[in-house]
């Protein structure tokens, strides 16, 4: 099949949509499809040979956060040639709703649509301005797409309908293999923990009072903590005599983050709701690494009610250092733990994934039918 | 002079008007093959489905009790009228369940030869009747507001074509080939 992607975002900038694409480019191309994505990007020699750009993005202001996208004449243009002269038989826009290369492609092009619906957006004035603008752009999409409950939430809430769930992947290769990051390593007495720290819902507070509780008895304990939030925060809520023994990398490297996950014994997903699928969580799986988990559905759902990761009682800080005690006690329980996560990620893997939305690609074409440019709309 | 004035005026509505006209005209008509299309896509995966719960009753693989209570689900749901089609399809929903979500249901018949791909061929079949269902109802539901507009009715711009109908079935699937 030949598929088209569209990419609203800058490719030379790292973030989840543009994540997003590329794995489910890598993985459409690994199971033989042709695929090519049309994105904003600032410098043409770095990029991928299936990436084409459509301009040097621009940085605007929207839905609250600043995005680097790209619109206007020349971007329209080149837009316009690539739908024209791709050939595709499927156009998939993410994010059809930002101002960018989705849109456009949209007023480019007829034939089978999909679109991917990524975050999701409080209702806001810009959106309610725009409304009938982007329902004429919605109109010719023919399947679409929520990766969370959030995002589905949100489009059906604005403008009605329905969307198929399809979560997002995780490239679990990419994660297998890393040398622990230096002076840590999985020995024996070592917790983990991946994520905002100042975002409440992440639990962080909770491994905090655990690593409290159980660092008086174990006095080789230590707790690697990665991701961005304020470090005092984080040492208020330890006594001192333990403050040494709590090491906060910050933001991390895509690559340190792997070398992360291989440096821990167990590593806590302590979050007390929703998550709808948890990517932190497979990530850690893919690489192995013991899980000790809330017990909130969706994590007892991914971790197999148990088998490829230990559970504890969400929200309850003395529960979690009972099984962390007992994970830390028992290094064959945590090789099991180890081996099973390793084994039941793979259903969360982008090939699964890929699988899905190629699925919905096959629902929106029949024979005889192929994206061709939309005459009417040609300035 | 005045009178030239209005008559261009006139004119400029008119033709602004009829340009607006065609163009909601011809939103509709997109529309009308957008829906066309769906309802087809919609079509091929309940037929598909039917068809792989016949083989995979025929195949010899399963119990004979669960092939029979599969085979007549699957024929009800594929020699049902235009009425019956949505409660023949939601039996059929049902039935499935009640036949996969069987302790081991999996492992046994992946174990058997010819069993992982029929298996796979379910999982698709069923997923894409969720799938298309949803598109064909989302295509269904712009098609009507389209519809209802006042100049839509007024214009009858939507021909002798139907007022669409939702499709509503349980198309839950069953849990261990839950897409979702």
């Amino acid at each position: 099949m030949r598929v088209g992607l569209v990419c609203p975002y800058a490719w030379d900038v790292p973030g989840g949509v543009m994540a997003h694409i590329r794995d489910l480019a890598e993985a459409l191309m690994a199971d033989g499809h042709h695929v090519s994505v049309i994105s904003p990007a600032s410098d043409d020699d770095d990029l991928p040979s299936y990436v084409v750009s459509a301009g040097r993005p621009v940085p605007v202001p929207y839905n609250g956060s600043v995005a680097r996208m790209s619109f206007g004449f020349l971007s329209a243009a080149r837009v316009r040639r690539w739908v024209r002269e791709g050939g595709f038989d499927v156009l998939h826009i993410h994010e059809p709703l930002v101002p960018s290369l989705g849109v456009l492609a949209c007023w480019a092009a007829n034939g089978p649509i999909v679109a991917t619906f990524h975050a999701s957006w409080v209702r806001s004035r810009a959106i309610a301005v725009a409304e009938p603008m982007l329902r004429s752009a919605l109109e010719k999409i023919s399947g679409r797409i929520a990766v969370s409950d959030a995002a589905r939430k949100s489009l059906v809430e604005q403008f009605g309908g329905d969307t198929v769930l399809i979560p997002n992947g995780v490239t679990v290769s990419r994660y297998v293999e890393a040398e622990p990051l230096p002076g840590w390593g999985p020995d024996g007495d070592t917790l983990g923990f991946l994520g905002r720290m100042d975002e409440p819902r992440k639990g962080l507070p909770i491994l905090l009072d655990a690593f409290a509780i159980l660092a008086a008895r174990r006095p080789g304990l230590r707790l690697l903590i990665a991701g961005p939030g304020d470090a005092d925060d984080v040492y208020q809520r330890v006594p001192a005599e333990f403050h040494d023994r709590v090491v906060l990398l910050g933001m991390v490297s895509e690559a340190d983050k792997v070398r992360a996950y291989h440096s821990v014994d167990v590593f806590c997903a302590p979050n007390t709701g929703g998550e709808s699928f948890g990517i932190v969580l497979a990530e850690a799986m893919s690489a192995g690494a013991p899980v000790l988990a809330s017990d909130i559905p969706a994590f007892r759902k991914v971790l197999g009610d148990g088998q490829a990761g230990a559970l504890f009682s969400n929200g309850d800080a003395a529960s979690l250092a009972a099984e962390a005690e007992r994970l830390l006690a028992d290094p064959d329980r945590r090789a099991m733990l180890s081996a099973e996560a390793r084994r039941a990620v793979l259903k969360y893997d982008w090939s699964t994934v890929a699988r899905d939305v190629l699925r919905v690609y096959e629902t929106v074409t029949s024979p005889g039918t192929g994206v061709v440019e939309d005459k009417l709309s040609a300035p | 002079m005045t009178t030239s004035v209005i008559i261009l005026v006139v004119g400029v509505v008119l033709v602004l008007t009829a340009v607006y006209i065609s163009w909601r005209a011809g939103r509709l008509d997109r529309l009308h093959i957008r829906l066309e299309l769906a309802r087809e896509a919609l079509d091929v995966a309940l037929v598909r489905r039917a068809a792989v719960c016949l083989e995979l009753a025929a195949s010899r693989l399963l119990d004979p009790a669960t092939s029979l209570v599969l085979a007549s689900a699957a024929h009800e749901a594929r020699t049902a009228g235009p009425d019956q089609r949505e409660h023949a399809e939601s039996d059929l929903s049902r039935t499935l369940r009640a036949a996969v979500d069987q302790e081991r249901f999996r492992e046994k018949l992946s174990e058997a030869p010819g069993g992982a791909g029929l298996l796979d061929e379910l999982d698709t079949a069923v997923a894409k009747v969720v799938y298309s269902r949803r598109f064909y109802n989302n295509a269904v539901g712009v098609t009507r507001t389209a519809q209802r507009r006042w100049l839509a009715r007024t214009l009858r711009l939507a021909g002798y074509t139907e007022y669409p109908s939702f499709f509503e079935i349980d198309d839950v699937p069953p849990l261990t080939m839950a897409a979702e």
